[in-house]
């Protein structure tokens, strides 16, 4: 057993799974990193890939080989240990496609490990209750695609006992991607919450990649960002505490300031006191964050309590078809004729092709995003008409697009700049499982 | 000399989505700011802005030591990625929505605005 380690630097390369891989490469070779963690799987990704895998494509990400080819020799050159949940639908898949990458780079030797067990698709009977009150599962209604627990930590920690270089997993907590490489490292027990809490404030404030470097960030006058096309993706340097700095690579875009570091923290958190994860309820509350120099910003304080006594669980179901095309008009009267080519494709869509399904006319210019809460301007110098809906019927979705076509010919006058698409839509729900239900698994491979 | 702003001159924002329910965390630029938009920007306010789009229960969480209130919005997301025709399914504009509102700022937190930098 080695003494513990001092401080641990961990840098995040991914904030999903269709991130920039030029970052991801420089934190590699100059980061002087311990771990390096990619976060490539949001919720409905997940699910996609397993319609991807159904219909005889890949189940893990479609990124994985290219990333890995770019961060692979640096990574092995400076003993990085790479944690990442590109292996989506399909881990086992993932880790031989990565280990064939190693081979490829000359790499023999490398050790990756496989965290299996998140998918549950097995244990599910129809009267399982969904959360956000959706009923049981059996009143759905729709096909399922897949179901997959949030996992935690331990088995990452596990298997980087076990000598992992590389841990690819499948669904797990976000921030459990940087927790288990701390709790390997510092030797975190499972049941230490306070320091439980700190760790997975720091997977947290890193798994959305440049989100805390200046990314989604910028506005400007207000909050500018320099280099904003060159982000830096960023690291913490964590101490056994669990006390961090957060920074990124000398010489890179974007910037951290307490301000980056505040609004990444509070992202997509609903009481701070209580951040649900497989791992912990962290409490975020009482967390102090310190500007301690350029680009170096410190945070402490994070506290937990006991995890959760279930996980959580995704499920996938094929949701029909998102149908959205769109036309352009400018000049004197722009927003009356984009108006009148919404009516035409309301009526058309109802009274030809018998669609029932709600129908969604935006006027891009005069307000759409804010549709609901504002107020329509009257009138702007060019108004993009979009018009969507969602239906299980693939003709109707089609005709969407067809009868955007014509308004090409058959609508108002100057009409321009048509597109249409239609995309099979995932809808996802979540549940509850018993713990005991699950069993995470660790597998070695060697490359 | 107080007055009335725009939201956007004296706190930042950035909204999430979990499904249906937006979060949305506004930062005041200041310690005067947070204490007047803590007064200002109740979830009643919000909703009677925005009642069309604000359906569902909002919570507030007030973190006053990062001068921070973070929003919690059920069924602000018009049925979020799942099911939303807004362009937006995600909600990642909400904030901008927020920041439009206006804001009365007392002395102090009037005196706090002049003296801000763009960024703490």
């Amino acid at each position: 057993m080695t003494a513990p380690a001092r401080r641990i630097r961990i840098g995040c390369g991914a904030g999903f799974s269709g991130d920039r891989i030029d970052p991801a490469r420089d934190l590699a070779e100059r980061g002087e990193l311990d771990f390096l963690f990619f976060e490539c799987l949001a919720e409905r990704t997940l699910a996609q890939a397993h319609a991807t895998q159904a219909a005889g494509g890949l189940g893990f990400d479609p990124h994985l080989e290219r990333r890995l080819e770019a961060v692979l020799p640096a990574c092995r050159a400076g003993a990085v240990r790479i944690v990442t949940n590109m292996g989506s639908a399909d881990p086992a898949g993932a880790a031989e496609a990565a280990a064939a990458v190693a081979r490829r780079l000359g790499l023999h030797g490398l050790r990756i490990a496989v965290v299996e067990g998140d998918d549950v698709a097995a244990l599910l009977t129809p009267d399982l209750a969904l959360m956000d009150g959706d009923g049981p599962l059996g009143d759905v209604g729709l096909p399922l695609v897949g179901a997959n627990a949030y996992l935690g930590a331990e088995p990452i920690a596990e298997a980087l006992a076990a000598g992992a270089d590389m841990v690819i997993t499948g669904r797990c907590a976000d921030p459990s991607l940087a927790l288990g490489p701390l709790m390997h490292a510092f030797g975190w027990a499972a049941d230490d919450w306070p320091r439980l809490g700190a760790g997975t404030l720091v997977g947290h404030l890193l798994e959305c990649s440049c989100q805390i470097t200046g990314g989604y960030f910028a506005d400007p006058g207000r909050k500018d960002v320099p280099g904003l096309a060159f982000l830096g993706y960023p690291f913490a340097d964590v101490t056994e505490d669990g006390a961090a700095v957060i920074g990124k690579l000398p010489g890179t875009g974007g910037l951290v300031s307490r301000r980056t570091v505040i609004e990444q923290m509070l992202y997509e958190v609903h009481d701070p006191a209580a951040y649900l994860t497989p791992d912990v309820t962290a409490d975020f509350a009482g967390v102090s964050v310190t500007q301690t120099g350029p680009d170096a910003v410190a945070v402490s304080g994070a506290g937990g309590r006991a995890r959760p006594e279930a996980y959580k669980v995704t499920l996938g179901f094929r949701g029909g078809f998102l149908a959205e095309a769109g036309i352009s008009y400018a000049g004197p009267a722009a927003a009356a004729r984009a108006r009148l080519a919404g009516e035409v494709m309301r009526t058309r869509m109802e009274a030809v092709h018998g669609c029932r399904d709600p129908i969604r006319v935006d006027l891009i210019g005069l307000g759409a995003l804010f549709a609901a809460a504002q107020e329509p301007a009257e009138t702007a110098p060019e108004v993009r008409l979009r018009v969507a809906l969602r239906t299980a019927d693939r003709d109707v979705a089609d005709a969407l697009v067809r009868e955007m076509e014509a308004m090409w010919i058959a609508g108002p006058a100057g009409g321009g700049g048509v597109r249409g698409r239609v995309t099979p839509s995932i809808v996802t729900r979540s549940a509850l499982l018993p713990r005991d239900r699950v069993r995470p698994r660790v597998r070695m491979l060697t490359a | 000399m107080s007055r009335r702003v725009l939201l956007h001159a004296v706190a930042s924002a950035r909204a999430g989505d979990k499904g249906d329910t937006s979060s949305v965390a506004v930062i005041a630029d200041g310690p005067a700011i947070f204490d007047d938009l803590r007064r200002q920007l109740t979830p009643a306010r919000l909703k009677a802005a925005f009642p069309r789009q604000f359906r569902g229960a909002i919570r507030r969480y007030d973190l006053p030591g990062l001068h921070a209130l973070n929003f919690v919005i059920e069924n602000g997301l018009e049925g979020g990625v799942n099911a939303s025709l807004n362009l937006d399914g995600h909600g990642k504009a909400l904030s901008y929505l927020l920041l439009g509102l206006e804001v009365d700022l007392s002395d102090a937190a009037t005196a706090e605005m002049q003296a801000a930098t763009d960024d703490d």
